[in-house]
């Protein structure tokens, strides 16, 4: 039962991580129809900023100002380089951000390093948040904050901690998607970007500046995504390969939830969170699970690598096996709209 | 004698001391292949370090009175770039490559210098492994042209079976290794070895992931409770097993570690003060040696803030300054010809390096993770932490046999 919860908390936790860097991009991509390719960059530059505060001034100053200072310079990006492109069409826009992945990429190892920097939370969170009690020899689930003492865990009792950093991460995403959700249906600027997504001229016309717009919807999007990076750095590991990671599963999620909606981005980083971690704990192969399922081979299956791959072992691919689905049956994703 | 049969004499004699002596002096180029970059970059470059530290320390004092110098080309981990990595070393004139970073890389490496010597005579290159632990490049794929200074994964099992036998409170064991070669390898001697020497204890669980891309191991972990496991098994190296140690903390399991690299660059860190007494390692050296080995580490720790761990690279200098010494030469042909059963005394004792197998038989020490004291006072990473050696095991002990067939020239 800890297992189930723990894992449960453990692939939420990583699903919000994942929404976090999502919700930037799909926003971009509803309000602009970029398909901004370096967003996984703002998330390593947001990483390593944090880094380079939580030094200067503690992690919470960190966590405040990095996705500020990434947003501006998201914004200035925007502005300055993003908008020239603009009349040209949809694939220079991309082009422009993919070249922007690589520089940042290299600017990162000149200025860092290639390898991984001691970014760590702070000590009130590298503790347990809570720990869950349970196992054979103890009396029913028990859970307790904090951490336990050694003695309880003796023996047939299973102490499960979890840890404040995941705590928090599931924390902050989700104080983000509410924030979100409040700019977008309760203030003027949320209405004005709500109009704009769908009738720009017309919004324009009524004498908003749609171009401003357009330029804080972008550095609000990469800000975002550095607050990921903060959390996410300080989380796991801050390396330069960290955009790479990330940057395809980000994109996986985004179409699987649907180009350019919140509400699918969340449900879809969700879903893809705790598929992949519970994939991990499921040590069928493929011809297991046939069996189980009753097919009983009539003709001798060769034994090749494929039919002993087990599930564990094939986690990683999942979200991508996921996105060829999902293109092939619901092209649209779980909650877009079709394009008209 | 007439004159011209004295100065014939002389001038024959005079030759041949120059000739005893032709290869003082020359420099011996050595290639490193190995990554420097992607999240086994700190590992790579650390050991860049140290080969270039000890070519340096080499190249004042070595019997054979030659130079040395190390060349650093990045692998990227990727067997490929590692053969392109070979062609631009042997464009540049190189005759000697190490490598050691992946026993994926090792193999594609053995299979191209093999083609290679054989198709060019007289231009022949020797690979100098100095962490690739795959059993079968002294098995089944062994080659005249490799020499192993590590001991393999079959001699390091010998060595912890053995250790094991006498711990009656390890009965359940959970595997946990990198999906490729060594991985794979570390899982199958394990149940093997410890399946002979108590079979008692029961093989709960195992594990393969992607080597050096898994950056949460949370799921892991979580795994290796639900199994009831009180002791891990393995052989993951690098962010790998500095990540998986984390996780362990954070994850709250507290059963013992079994592992081949808690020294390697990383995995001191993320041990920090937990794992106190729990986590232990198998190699052929510790941090606490002294001798030649301590001054060069303290060295090495003023010069680069780094720790030195990579024992086998002094292993390869003085093997190759003896045979260069033997052979009266650096070509490789005559090298290893005479590094080809040559025993010899290294920091951690008579080694030799076997006929059968060019496998280096040597001493293996079994350490544990535990607080600096006056005794066993080198921390790695500043840690305040070491590792202690509780067993050391004689050569004959973790010698295993082996299956190869290996044409000499």
């Amino acid at each position: 039962m800890e297992f189930f919860l723990i894992s449960l908390l453990n692939g939420v936790s990583y699903g919000l991580l994942l929404f976090m860097l999502s919700a930037g991009l799909t926003l971009i991509f509803s309000m602009m129809g970029v398909l901004n390719f370096a967003h996984a960059s703002f998330y390593m530059l947001g990483a390593y900023l944090g880094y380079i505060l939580n030094g200067i001034w503690g992690f919470v100053p960190a966590l405040l100002l990095a996705p500020i200072a990434v947003g501006c310079l998201g914004g200035i990006f925007e502005k300055y380089f993003l908008r020239r492109v603009h009349a040209y069409g949809h694939v220079p826009e991309l082009l422009i951000t993919f070249g922007l992945a690589y520089v940042v990429l290299e600017v990162v190892q000149l200025l860092w390093g290639r390898s991984a920097v001691a970014f760590a939370p702070p000590a009130w969170l590298q503790k347990p948040a809570f720990t869950l009690i349970g196992g054979p020899g103890s009396s029913g689930l028990q859970w307790a904050w904090g951490a336990v003492t050694q003695a309880q865990c003796q023996g047939d009792v299973v102490c499960s901690p979890f840890p404040a950093s995941r705590a928090f991460m599931m924390a902050v995403a989700l104080a983000m998607v509410l924030s979100l959700w409040g700019l977008i249906t309760r203030t003027r600027v949320g209405l004005v970007i709500q109009a704009a997504l769908t009738h720009p001229q017309a919004v324009q016309t009524l004498g908003h500046n749609v171009p401003r717009v357009f330029m804080w919807v972008f550095g609000v999007g990469t800000g975002l995504a550095a607050l990921a990076g903060v959390i996410g750095g300080s989380t796991f590991v801050t390396e330069p390969s960290m955009a790479a990671t990330v940057g395809s599963v980000t994109f996986v999620v985004i179409v699987i939830g649907g180009l350019g909606s919140l509400a699918g981005a969340f449900w879809a980083s969700v879903l893809i969170g705790t598929v992949q971690t519970w994939a991990v704990a499921v040590d069928l192969s493929l011809m297991d699970m046939l069996r189980h399922l009753g097919f009983s081979s009539a003709y001798p299956v060769s034994s090749g690598a494929w039919s002993n791959l087990t599930l564990s072992q094939a986690a990683p691919i999942l979200p991508y096996l996921f996105l060829v689905l999902m293109l092939v049956f619901r092209p649209k994703g779980l909650m877009g709209q079709r394009e008209d | 004698m007439s004159l011209s049969f004295r100065s014939a004499v002389l001038m024959l004699a005079l030759s041949a001391c120059g000739w005893a002596q032709a290869q003082k002096g020359e420099t011996v180029k050595v290639a490193w292949i190995d990554p420097l970059s992607g999240l086994m970059a700190p590992v790579g470059s650390n050991q860049l370090k140290s080969f270039q530290f000890l070519a340096d320390k080499f190249s004042q004092n070595n019997p054979a009175g030659v130079k040395f110098e190390v060349i650093g080309i990045d692998n990227k981990l990727s067997p490929a770039e590692s053969l392109n990595a070979l062609k631009s070393a042997m464009d540049q004139g190189v005759r000697y490559i190490t490598q050691g970073n992946g026993s994926s890389v090792a193999g594609a490496l053995i299979d191209a210098i093999n083609k290679h010597n054989e198709r060019n005579p007289g231009k022949e290159v020797i690979y100098l492994n100095h962490s690739a632990v795959d059993p079968d490049f002294t098995n089944s794929k062994c080659s005249y042209w490799h020499f192993r200074f590590d001991a393999d994964t079959s001699m390091k099992m010998e060595a912890m079976s053995s250790f094991m036998k006498d711990l009656p409170e390890i009965k359940k064991i959970y595997l946990l290794n990198q999906n490729y070669s060594h991985g794979h390898q570390v899982a199958k001697y394990a149940k093997e070895t410890i399946g002979r020497k108590r079979p008692d204890i029961q093989f709960v669980g195992e594990d393969l992931h992607p080597l050096a891309q898994v950056r949460d191991f949370a799921p892991y972990i979580a795994k290796i409770k639900a199994s009831g496991a009180d002791t891990v098994i393995t052989g993951n190296w690098g962010s790998d097993l500095a990540l998986l140690i984390k996780a362990a903390n954070e994850g709250g399991f507290n059963g013992k570690f079994f592992t081949y690299y808690t020294g390697v660059t990383g995995t001191p860190t993320a041990l920090g003060k937990g794992g106190e007494g729990r986590v232990y390692q198998i190699a052929y050296n510790h941090y606490n040696m002294g001798g030649q080995m301590a001054q060069w580490m303290k060295e090495f720790q003023t010069k680069y803030k780094d720790d030195f761990y990579t024992g086998s690279a002094i292993h390869i200098f003085n093997y190759l300054g003896e045979a260069m010494a033997k052979a009266q030469s650096t070509d490789p042909v005559k090298v290893a010809a005479a590094m080809h059963g040559l025993k010899l005394k290294s920091f951690n004792g008579e080694v030799e390096m076997r006929k059968l197998d060019h496998q280096l038989q040597q001493t293996l020490f079994m350490s544990v993770w535990q607080k600096a004291d006056k005794k066993f006072p080198y921390n790695p990473e500043n840690t305040g932490m070491t590792l202690v050696p509780v067993k050391t095991f004689e050569p004959y002990i973790s010698s295993t046999p082996t299956s190869c067939q290996m044409k000499t020239p």
